[in-house]
């Protein structure tokens, strides 16, 4: 009979860890931001259906980057926890909190009990009544929670697309110039500067205004006017991006990470 | 949902592919937040537990649809409500009424109203208008067992469809036959005097406000003849309820656009109570 190598606990938890930032780093970056008519979600995403922005409830949005088929199983058990709670009690009754805990007890229980962690980041946001009661929720892939204030940035490089994105950030700006913070944010990725537009982008809001369910996608010439209307409003447009950044694009869209 | 998730995390049937039914997903996960009214014994009349709601009229113009229902729920003689809501939004761009036992229509409605949704975003896509109305047969097809109890629900669907461009209203028999209905129609216990109404009072060039105006005028009609259909309470200010479906999405006329309606209906009515006339040829 053979034994099996020793590990401690402390190398096993820290070689998880590695292997899910690792994979989470292949993959393409997503930012959440306040605006003055809510939050928006802006990830960069080639694939129009295979989304990485989700409605979950009436005030309740998904954001995620990493691994498509475990966040998708995320989305998916979200969705029918709130429509659940929602119909078994009320509509008001389902909350970002909620699902924020639920989401980070599944991901901390995954990490701690199963060999292969889960390469995911995740985000659950609500849009409040004004801007001080909105929520952010920032959930790791070993279940930890961060209440974000403001903005935060997620997937590969994280920490470059969040400088860039404080340097452009105001709650108060409109949606457009919001969208064109997010923008100058992204082009941050992998330390190179790339050109982005519409059809890389994947772009949703929770509408404050908005009645019912708040979270409404803005794609096709909405997007294309929103765009149009941030450079308007924007410094300087970056420009001079190289063309290898859409090379790398394509090569890396054969990652399973989405 | 009656018992805490275990270590709070999201059980794995909730993360399984599953059916994108809601009602399938919570008949199979959590029975216990479905309508157990299979339960009631065999042979009983439960009539009496329930009060039923009355009278539902729709109709198309170009463009879209016009959902109008009155406000009275019945017990036998007794007025059991004075007020109640017998439409509901179905979803972005449908609304659904209910005519029959109350209790259970409402509880049917709210259902269909999580389940339209749930496709949507589980899907990433509404359900086709067709799709929406098939989906409501099916659910009514499992109340049959209580429709032989004397737990008769009937609902309409109205709703835009924007491959036509155009509204369409959909009846249902209580034990889930779909029917298309064309132009206008009417449910429930008032509904043969409110058609008759409609018959005469429906143009096909008719416009949104002239649309609401003839739904109001058909359950007026159907106030008048039929005990259970409640007209309009100038005294209480309670007035039908209105929903309008175009391609702008699901609307709820507002209780003020309904009253200025429904006072010049009534006014009109004290000048020629039987209200106005059709051109005989």
């Amino acid at each position: 009979m053979s034994m099996p190598f020793y590990v401690s606990p402390e190398q096993s938890m820290k070689d998880k860890a590695d292997y899910a930032r690792k994979g989470i780093a292949r993959g393409r970056s997503a930012v959440v931001l306040q605006y003055d008519g809510g939050i928006l979600f802006v990830a960069d995403n080639m694939s129009r259906t295979l989304h990485k922005i989700s409605e979950l409830y009436d005030r309740v949005a998904f954001a995620a980057v990493g691994r498509y088929n475990e966040f998708e199983n995320l989305r998916l058990g979200g969705v029918r926890y709130a429509d659940s709670h929602g119909y078994a009690y009320d509509r008001r009754d389902v909350t970002g909190r909620m699902l924020a805990n639920a989401y980070a007890q599944t991901l901390g229980t995954v990490f701690s009990e199963s060999n292969k962690p889960w390469e995911v980041e995740i985000v659950v946001a609500e849009v409040g009544d004004d801007a001080d009661t909105d929520q952010i929720y920032r959930i790791t892939f070993d279940g930890s929670v961060v209440d974000e204030k403001g903005l935060l940035a997620m997937g590969g490089s994280a920490d470059a697309v969040t400088a860039a994105l404080k340097e452009r950030f105001d709650p108060g700006a409109a949606l457009g110039e919001a969208l064109s913070a997010a923008m100058h944010a992204l082009a941050h990725e992998n330390g190179e500067r790339r050109e982005l537009d519409a059809a890389n982008l994947e772009v949703a809001v929770l509408e404050r205004a908005r009645e019912h369910r708040k979270f409404r996608r803005i794609q096709g010439a909405r997007l294309n006017r929103l765009i149009e209307e941030g450079r308007g409003s924007s410094p300087s447009p970056s420009g001079g991006a190289d063309s290898g950044g859409s090379d790398g694009e394509a090569s890396g869209d054969q990652e399973p990470s989405a | 949902m009656s018992q805490a998730f275990e270590g709070g995390r999201l059980p794995a049937a909730y993360m399984n592919p599953g059916p994108a039914s809601f009602s399938e997903f919570l008949s199979a996960v959590h029975p216990d937040l479905l309508p157990r009214w299979q339960d009631l014994p065999h042979g009983t009349d439960g009539r009496p537990l329930t009060p039923e709601a009355t009278t539902i009229v729709a109709l198309t113009f170009p463009g879209g649809v016009v959902l109008a229902g009155d406000r009275r729920a019945t017990s036998g003689t007794t007025i059991a409500n004075r007020d109640m809501e017998k439409l509901f939004r179905a979803d972005e761009y449908s609304a659904v009424a209910i005519a029959g036992a109350a209790g259970i229509g409402i509880e049917l409605a709210r259902l269909y109203q999580v389940e339209l949704e749930h496709y949507e975003k589980r899907e990433g896509r509404p359900l086709s208008l067709e799709g929406k109305a098939n989906r409501l047969a099916n659910m009514l097809r499992g109340n049959l067992g209580l429709a032989m109890q004397g737990f008769v629900v009937v609902p309409l669907l109205v709703g835009y469809d924007e491959s036509r461009e155009a509204g369409r209203i959909f009846s249902y028999d209580p034990v889930g036959g779909r029917y298309e209905e064309h132009r206008f129609h009417s449910i429930g216990s008032g509904s043969v005097y409110a058609r008759g109404s409609l018959k005469k009072l429906f143009t096909d060039g008719l416009d949104e406000g002239q649309a609401v105006t003839a739904a109001v005028q058909a359950l007026y009609d159907a106030a008048d003849d039929d005990s259970a259909t409640g007209g309009p309470d100038v005294h209480r200010k309670i007035y039908p309820l209105v929903d309008v479906v175009t391609e702008d999405g699901y609307r709820r006329l507002p209780a003020d656009e309904v009253a200025a309606v429904a006072e010049a209906v009534v006014a009109g009515r004290s000048e020629r109570p039987d209200g106005p006339t059709a051109p005989i040829d």
